[in-house]
């Protein structure tokens, strides 16, 4: 068991470094020198206070976004649709502060809290009944979703929930009211943004472990998403999981959503997603699609994405490289599960491309 | 008066409708090709996003879009081969790796812009080609024959697809890949080889989708220029059924609600414009979500191959 676990970090970290040698080129091209630039991405973020609490601050959201990744992932059903998801957390949160406005803190946090909940697991559950009903791809449906939900973001805090104060002074920035300072998330350290949302998002992390591998509707849960047919069989409705698993896993982005809202901009604005519902599903793979595993994996992306900020202002190599390097990251890590399965599959591959080339000689 | 502007703008439409329709027709034919042989390739996106720069960029150094075209169809190969390395020798998860590959042009595309074009620079693309005698026929010539002759060559490569898809040896090792792969297997066809060659003529077809949209249609390239259009093309794959004519009358039904949407704001017809934007988007999951009344589709598709398997 412990080599096991040894041998599938081994396998990841062989695979960030693939990625980040293949990004390595792209450096080299940029005429840069990749060496330096990483020398950047690695130490700058674990550095300095500033550099540790931020790189947490992005670690929360991504968290959030890879725990409902790993439910969805478990339940056979493939989530790429947190990026509108976190969208609807955000603005349903940003609603409800607003609504409600005279609320004491005690209520209102935990309302601004469910009502990003909500909103995700509204948005998810749409994908999660398309598949479950009419069998529509999920993949699919989710980036048709992640479109529309900026779309419907925009106009929300462009028109209806736009700051009124925007409206006063006639400058029309598209973004909410600020929030009642009494629901702001506390600062774990003073002087930086990281705030306690880190708190509950470990918290959820233990709460979906338990959920998924100690309650009967986690053990069902995966059931499904081992084999749908054998599930039914065993008398497990299906299409209900399905939906409950998109439901869930928009609802936990819709949190990274509201978390943002009030623990980082404390209002909804423009570009307040940044790229989190994609890395979210980075950090769940690499936490092997297991909620404890992501934790860790949370903070490494965290780091990375920060890095790579870093970098731009450092080297001057734009930070678009570290989507393409989480990309490639994907790429790896699924192509690897092979020689985890199958460990003498290597051996088989190599040894089919020699055989072709022997033909070709003979 | 008033006669003659709606019918000019009527046949607006529909010519744009035409044009309009060529990348997601290129994309879907060779996405097309790829579930035919068994396997999603859900990451045309970032072959496409890639292909758009590549392309773009090619065009704008050595000046004839010709070069750029060519330049998307090979990126495009290569990112197919890629694809094949990964779902067919390494036998990974479809559909996360596809989400790996979206990812991964997604990213790329951006950091080579960003490095080596910075902003917004216009080129001089395909231009429009009248066929001589064909567009003077009233009506028909203006929607059909006045394009550039890219979108002509798309329109002569359905019938071409349908051809070789049920009419040639490899068109029937295809399918057969695709929905008995045991079958191909025991006749002493690989099934792997076949799926390398679709993946690979999947993804070409995909990177040209991809240069089609900044060389002959935008003249230029911006951050996420396909704006879902790959992931729109596989939907069309699956309303047409896995059909070169479905595939057609799907991109052509897509890209004509396109076509009319942008009209309309164009012409300042009072529309919420976030409603015009999302307009595209919501017709695909309603064309998906209709199109599963009859459920047919390759049976061994997203399965990957393992000799000696009883499957």
């Amino acid at each position: 068991m412990n080599k096991s676990w040894i041998t599938q970090i081994l396998v990841l970290l062989a695979a960030l470094v693939c990625a980040l040698l293949v990004g390595a080129v792209f450096i080299l091209l940029a005429k840069s020198n990749p060496i330096k630039a990483y020398g950047v991405m690695f130490t700058g973020p674990f550095s300095s206070k500033f550099g540790i609490s931020e790189t947490l601050v992005r670690a929360v959201p991504l968290l959030l976004v890879g725990l409902g990744i790993v439910i969805s992932f478990r339940s056979g059903i493939l989530n790429i649709g947190a990026e509108g998801q976190i969208l609807i957390g955000a603005v349903t949160a940003s609603a409800a502060a607003a609504f409600f406005p005279q609320w004491p803190a005690v209520f209102l946090l935990p309302l601004v809290l469910l009502a990003g909940f909500a909103g995700g697991a509204f948005w998810g559950g749409i994908a999660g009944w398309l598949k479950a009903r009419l069998s529509v791809n999920e993949i699919l449906s989710t980036v048709m979703l992640n479109q529309i939900a900026a779309q419907v973001y925009i106009y929300l805090i462009r028109g209806p929930l736009i700051d009124p104060q925007q409206l006063t002074f006639g400058t029309r920035a598209p973004q909410t009211a600020l929030m009642p300072e009494g629901i702001w998330l506390g600062r774990l350290i003073p002087g930086t943004r990281l705030h306690t949302g880190l708190i509950l998002a470990v918290l959820l992390a233990i709460l979906v472990y338990i959920f998924l591998w100690r309650t009967t509707i986690g053990y069902r849960m995966r059931a499904v998403g081992a084999g749908p047919e054998a599930a039914r069989y065993g008398g497990i409705r299906v299409e209900f999981y399905l939906v409950l698993a998109m439901a869930l896993a928009g609802g936990l982005a819709g949190v990274a959503g509201s978390v943002e809202v009030v623990g980082v901009h404390h209002r909804a604005l423009e570009d307040i997603s940044a790229g989190y519902g994609f890395s979210g599903i980075v950090a769940a793979l690499f936490g092997r699609l297991h909620p404890l595993g992501t934790i860790p994996a949370a903070i490494l992306f965290g780091a990375l994405i920060l890095g790579a900020d870093m970098m731009q202002r450092a080297v001057n190599i734009p930070a678009a490289i570290v989507m393409a390097v989480q990309g490639l990251v994907i790429l790896f890590v699924v192509s690897s599960d092979i020689f985890l399965r199958k460990p003498g599959y290597a051996k088989q591959v190599i040894g089919s491309i020699f055989s072709r080339k022997r033909k070709k000689e003979a | 008066m008033e006669g003659i502007l709606t019918q000019s703008i009527l046949f607006g439409i529909l010519a744009t409708g035409v044009r309009l329709a060529t990348p997601y027709l290129l994309a879907a034919l060779g996405e097309m090709f790829v579930q035919r042989s068994g396997v999603y390739n859900l990451g045309i996106e970032g072959i496409m996003l890639l292909g758009a720069f590549l392309g773009f960029f090619t065009t704008l150094h050595l000046g004839n879009p010709i070069f750029g075209i060519l330049a998307g169809i090979g990126t495009g190969a290569i990112l197919g081969f890629l694809m094949a390395l990964v779902s067919v020798t390494f036998k990974a998860e479809q559909g996360i790796s596809g989400i790996g590959l979206y990812m991964f042009g997604l990213g790329l595309s951006g950091l080579l812009f960003r490095l080596y074009v910075g902003g917004i620079t216009s080129i001089k693309g395909l231009q429009p080609f009248s066929v001589p005698l064909l567009c003077d026929i009233p009506c028909v010539g203006t929607i059909l024959f006045r394009h550039n002759w890219m979108v002509y060559l798309v329109y002569i490569l359905v019938p071409f697809a349908w051809f070789v898809l049920y009419r040639t040896t490899w068109g029937l090792k295809v399918r057969a890949a695709g929905t008995k792969p045991e079958a191909a297997d025991t006749l002493g066809e690989s099934v792997d080889k076949i799926r390398y060659q679709c993946l690979i003529l999947g993804g070409a077809l995909a990177g040209l989708a991809g240069a089609f949209l900044t060389v002959g249609q935008a003249n230029m390239f911006v951050d996420n220029i396909t704006a879902g259009r790959g992931f729109i093309a596989i939907a069309l794959v699956y309303f047409g059924r896995w059909s070169p004519w479905g595939i057609m009358a799907g991109s052509l039904l897509f890209s004509m609600a396109d076509s009319f949407q942008s009209m309309v704001q164009v012409l300042g017809i009072r529309f919420p414009y976030e409603l015009a934007v999302m307009l595209p988007y919501l017709v695909t999951i309603v064309a998906l979500a209709v199109s599963f009344g009859r459920v047919w589709a390759p049976a061994a598709l997203g399965r990957p191959y393992e000799r000696g398997s009883r499957g």
